[in-house]
């Protein structure tokens, strides 16, 4: 189901025109890095998006026609109105921090800290950004495009153990 | 002088004897972290029942166990957490890789994924399949019960033979892509350092 004409309207009173798009009835919105934390605070107190259903991030590295590095995405819903929309925020090196959300939902902790430990997104005012799926010694960020699939020899940096140690 | 032996007294090694009582003990210690768990708590309940071949009690204290099965692939996260179990384990003890993951990283070639346990904690017997039918673990757990038979002493001597010891030649020959990085691992040991540095190489 496409965006609520009037959400894209409470929007754009705000901002100004935003570059929207729709593919199969969602609606993408695009938002500046500096407004972020703004329009998210008007989507959750105003237009009742109180569901923040995933935050990810798509590397464009080498992506056809791609202009930004980073399209960082929020999905959110509202369970008031059946109405969903979908956020952008595209980022570049070296300025890969945006505002945490976690303020507005509080479900934005671990959703953030996935992203942070796949792509090395910073996300500024979150309390307790660690990596949560990879191991605290590893130093890459594995999704991001210019990291090998096979991993730089981190998986084979182990001690190994014959039958005469244990 | 010739000792005259009653028909009911049976003439044996001592290690043989050994071998014997442990072969037909073994207290499985299940390392499952994927579907491969599946096939081997089917292999443990009643239908392919494990315990026709005395192996049946599953302990989840590593304390307690001798025969570590390690059934799923292994993250470079969980790999700390075998070894200590693995360290945890009383002698004699004995490892299975069940599955095409644990034994050699399967299909996932990627960058979390361990490939092979054998690289990093010594393996026994080895279980083809994806996952492996319970009777392949059964053959697999005969297998090691013959393999105990044969060659155990009741000193473990046989686990200090050269061939143990060896690291396998994967490890060896695996080209290692880009640099390791500095650092230590969880308990604080240095992290082993890279066979070949593929990248310099070229």
């Amino acid at each position: 189901m496409p965006a609520n004409p009037a959400t894209l309207a409470a929007l754009t009173a705000r901002f100004g025109p935003l570059p929207t798009s729709e593919f199969r009835g969602q609606t993408r919105v695009v938002v500046a890095r500096d407004q972020l934390l703004e329009a998210m605070r008007l989507l959750r107190a105003e237009l009742r998006f109180d569901l923040l259903v995933d935050v990810t991030c798509v590397d464009y590295l080498n992506y056809r026609d791609a202009a930004n590095r980073f399209g960082l995405v929020y999905l959110l819903a509202s369970t008031d109105t059946n109405e969903r929309l979908t956020i952008r925020v595209y980022l570049n090196e070296p300025q890969l921090t945006v505002p945490s959300v976690i303020g507005l939902w509080k479900g934005a902790d671990w959703l953030e800290r996935e992203v942070f430990d796949m792509y090395g997104i910073v996300f500024d005012g979150h309390p307790d950004l660690r990596r949560i799926l990879m191991p605290e010694e590893f130093t890459a960020y594995p999704l991001r495009k210019d990291y090998p699939l096979q991993g730089r020899g981190e998986r084979h940096n182990f001690p190994v153990l014959t039958r005469r140690e244990a | 002088m010739a000792i005259e032996v009653p028909e009911n007294v049976v003439v044996t090694k001592l290690d043989e004897l050994a071998s014997w009582c442990r072969k037909n003990s073994l207290w499985p210690m299940p390392f499952a972290t994927a579907c491969c768990g599946i096939e081997l708590m089917a292999t443990g309940a009643s239908k392919h029942d494990l315990a026709r071949f005395g192996a049946e009690v599953f302990r989840f204290s590593p304390r307690q166990c001798d025969l570590m099965i390690v059934a799923g692939r292994v993250v470079m996260k969980m790999l700390p957490v075998l070894q200590r179990i693995w360290q945890q384990m009383h002698e004699p003890k004995w490892c299975i890789s069940m599955g095409a993951c644990a034994s050699t990283g399967g299909v996932f070639d990627t960058y979390a994924v361990v490939q092979g346990i054998d690289r990093f904690i010594p393996v026994d017997m080895y279980v083809p399949g994806c996952p492996p039918r319970p009777e392949q673990l059964i053959q697999s757990i005969i297998d090691l019960q013959e393999m105990i038979q044969r060659e155990g002493t009741i000193e473990g001597r046989e686990f200090e033979l050269a061939s143990r010891q060896q690291t396998k030649r994967a490890l060896v020959e695996l080209p290692m892509y880009g640099r390791i990085p500095d650092g230590r691992t969880n308990d604080g040991r240095p992290m082993s350092q890279p066979i070949r540095n593929l990248k310099s190489e070229i």
